[in-house]
């Protein structure tokens, strides 16, 4: 358990002044130019030993992303912060933005000088439309206080500019996203080549998530050592974990990588509803990471490597968690039409793909199906995992797997209650 | 992805305000000279805002000749992004989350009610006040079920507080954003469990002005560190937070001022040890030393 002195968002329940005094008061822009002047392999290197990986949910080593950007390039150079957040269970980035914005700033200039860019467009997503308002007044807050802009204070040129999106969880992903910021569709790119080499507008351009960027100054303050200190080798450091469905009081919290997932959900979010036993699931990262059956969840560690044991994965630590009351059918259905929805619609695994899982789902909720039918669906998303141009195709195709895995005699069950139905007469 | 298309109704033109005119310059200077087209989005937003917060067709040709953008690639964004609404919504668009955390949360309930007090979905009610729609995840997920209603976001409902919302909305009386219950943001709904002490800084903000480190290094010195651990009060813990700050030798510390002292003070969580253990004095006996013995 996470004691607050480590604790990173001080503000994460917005109790306290989200301004530039506030801010200050937590820590924020403290130092920053003496951390700027220890020079730019000297903050990467610190942000590769703190083991801090990508908290967007991909969990890419973020100090090893930064070594990628080229160190002498006639082309301008930019960070790209990742606010789109949509990942259904996900709601930990905006709290960041509404409360702490300026953590997110500091982040983005420590980061930007850091792989040599003088530039920094933060992508927010459409909906959030009052952060965008309360970001936007914190951005001029610092450029008034000269911290930001040409000529700051910090002796790094370096512009914030504030653009969003209108609705598409696929501008998300990285290469859609820059797309949608030159004013595209969010249809995303072939990769190679990266970002790093062919970003936005073809610069070397770096992508990250906005918690990844917003602990960066307190691992520059504090010390790589500290952050590598918590948690353990390779899944390090603190992380904000959104706990939603069954639970009896649910909320975001910042806790210690690989804590426990119930004492995560007994300490924090009141607990299951009807108590631990009335467990029937968990979703541990988002929607894209399958579920984890309650037999799986007794000793399961909330961190990067515990997880893909049991072949699911951390993704954002969105916790999304289901109790016997749920019909896991129509839950994972669900979440199959959110795909479906949300596809580009650039490449067939997915634009058809996506639909066609749904469907099947969709009769497989009433029963109305056959039992070659479930073998039929997996092999299909198997067929989309790894074969589309980004990873929405496998975001859709694992819940599929999970239910498939771990609930296939609920399905089973459904469809011999749809065949023995009574019909009407003749 | 779904089919997107126009209004069969359009209005005969449009075009910015003056106001508005001014901000889509100042919002194109955010970009790249060349690279106007980025700000489609902002511009169509706006226009949108403009326009009782749908978008008609004059205005998707009207800020393609702004960014000097062709009609079609501007048509593909506003049939591609989903909160830009091709038909006439209601004075309150209610944007109801229906993926499933919501969901596991009630928001089948809340559609219950929009079909009930508005109609059916995507239908405007006669008097023009209200429109509805299922979206996808809102982001709002601790906070579930969540509806979004035009720029505010309302949380924590029940099928009975959305109802009183609605007709709240409806009646002109004023609503509150955010948690529909008494609840702090995202914290749990009986009280934060975190937090719940000062948040002042794990360290203190130097007085203004003294941003000023002591001599710091990449590296020891002929890659060699002292054993910092000699000096009694500095632990492993404390050495590996030392080096990591970038002090590996024991003349390092000797030679701190008080202005350095209260600096590496700032980075350490048991304040005040610096002076309380000695560090400096010890330090400097073991230069003494060291100086003696070459």
């Amino acid at each position: 358990m996470l004691a607050d002195h480590d604790r990173i968002f001080k503000n994460l329940y917005g109790f306290h002044d989200w301004r530039l005094p506030g801010a200050r008061a937590r820590g924020a822009w403290d130092g920053t130019k003496a951390l700027l002047a220890k020079g730019h392999d000297w903050i990467i290197e610190e942000v590769k030993a703190s083991g801090l990986r990508g908290r967007g949910g991909a969990g890419f080593p973020t100090g090893l992303k930064w070594s990628f950007m080229p160190k002498n390039d006639p082309r301008p150079s930019y960070l790209v912060v990742n606010a789109d957040e949509s990942e259904p269970g996900t709601c930990k980035d905006r709290e960041i933005m509404r409360h702490d914005p300026h953590l997110l700033l500091e982040g983005s200039l420590l980061a930007g000088f850091a792989m040599r860019a003088h530039t920094c467009y933060i992508y927010i997503r459409g909906e959030y439309i009052r952060e965008r308002e309360r970001l936007q007044k914190a951005i001029d807050e610092a450029y008034e206080a000269r911290l930001l802009g040409k000529n700051n204070i910090h002796g790094w040129d370096f512009d914030i500019y504030l653009h969003h999106g209108a609705g598409a969880y696929i501008c998300g992903e990285e290469t859609a996203l820059l797309e949608s910021l030159e004013g595209k569709k969010g249809q995303p790119r072939l990769k190679p080549p990266f970002p790093a080499n062919a970003g936005l507008w073809g610069a070397p351009t770096t992508v990250n998530n906005v918690e990844s960027i917003a602990v960066v100054p307190d691992i520059l303050r504090r010390g790589a050592a500290w952050f590598a200190g918590l948690g353990r080798p390779n899944n390090t450091g603190t992380k904000l974990f959104c706990i939603s469905g069954h639970v009896n009081e649910p909320c975001n919290v910042e806790e210690e990588m690989g804590i426990p997932l119930r004492e995560l959900i007994e300490r924090h979010a009141g607990g299951v509803r009807g108590g631990w036993d009335n467990l029937l699931a968990v979703i541990p990262g988002g929607s894209s990471v399958p579920c984890v059956p309650a037999s799986q969840c007794q000793n399961l560690l909330m961190d990067f490597d515990s997880l893909r044991e049991v072949q699911s994965g951390l993704g954002t630590a969105a916790v999304i968690v289901m109790d016997k009351s749920t019909d896991i059918v129509k839950a994972i259905a669900r979440i199959a039409y959110f795909y479906k929805h949300e596809s580009c619609g650039q490449c067939t695994p997915c634009r058809e793909g996506t639909g066609w899982m749904w469907r099947v789902l969709e009769r497989m909720v009433e029963g109305r199906a056959t039992m070659a039918e479930i073998d039929m669906l997996y092999d299909v998303s198997k067929q989309i995992e790894g074969h589309t141009i980004c990873a929405l195709g496998d975001a859709a195709a694992w819940p599929v797997q999970g239910l498939i895995r771990h609930f296939r005699h609920v399905i089973e069950q459904r469809i011999e209650r749809y065949a023995a139905r009574p019909v009407a007469a003749e | 992805m779904a089919v997107r298309r126009l209004d069969p109704n359009q209005p005969k033109e449009f075009a910015f305000t003056p106001e508005n005119l001014r901000w889509a310059q100042t919002v194109i200077g955010r970009y790249p000279p060349g690279k106007q087209a980025a700000a489609v989005l902002p511009l169509l937003w706006r226009a949108q805002e403009q326009h009782n917060f749908w978008l008609p067709e004059p205005a998707i040709r009207y800020v393609a000749d702004i960014l000097d953008m062709p009609y079609i690639r501007v048509y593909e964004i506003a049939t591609f992004y989903t909160m830009f609404n091709l038909s006439p919504v209601g004075r309150y668009h209610v944007q109801l989350c229906g993926t499933t955390p919501c969901m596991l949360r009630g928001s089948e309930d809340l559609k219950r009610v929009c079909r009930t007090m508005i109609g059916e979905e995507g239908q405007v009610t006669a008097d023009g006040t209200f429109s509805w729609v299922e979206v996808e995840c809102l982001g709002a997920c601790v906070n579930a079920p969540a509806v979004q209603i035009n720029a505010d976001y309302f949380e924590d409902l029940s099928p009975d507080s959305f109802t009183l919302l609605l007709a709240k909305l409806r009646e002109g009386v004023p609503v509150k954003p955010g948690p529909q219950v008494n609840r702090q943001f995202s914290a749990p709904a009986s009280g934060p469990k975190t937090l719940t002490g000062e948040t002042t800084p794990h360290f203190e903000p130097r007085a203004k002005g003294s941003d000023h480190a002591p001599r710091l290094l990449d590296e020891p010195e002929d890659g060699k560190a002292d054993d910092l651990k000699v000096i009694a009060g500095i632990g492993p813990e404390i050495e590996k937070l030392l080096n990591s700050l970038g002090v590996y030798h024991f003349r390092q510390i000797a030679d701190w001022t008080a202005e350095d002292v209260a600096w590496v003070d700032s980075r350490l969580s048991f304040k005040g040890r610096i002076d309380r253990e000695k560090w400096i004095e010890q330090a400097r006996a073991l230069v003494s030393k060291e100086k003696l013995s070459v």
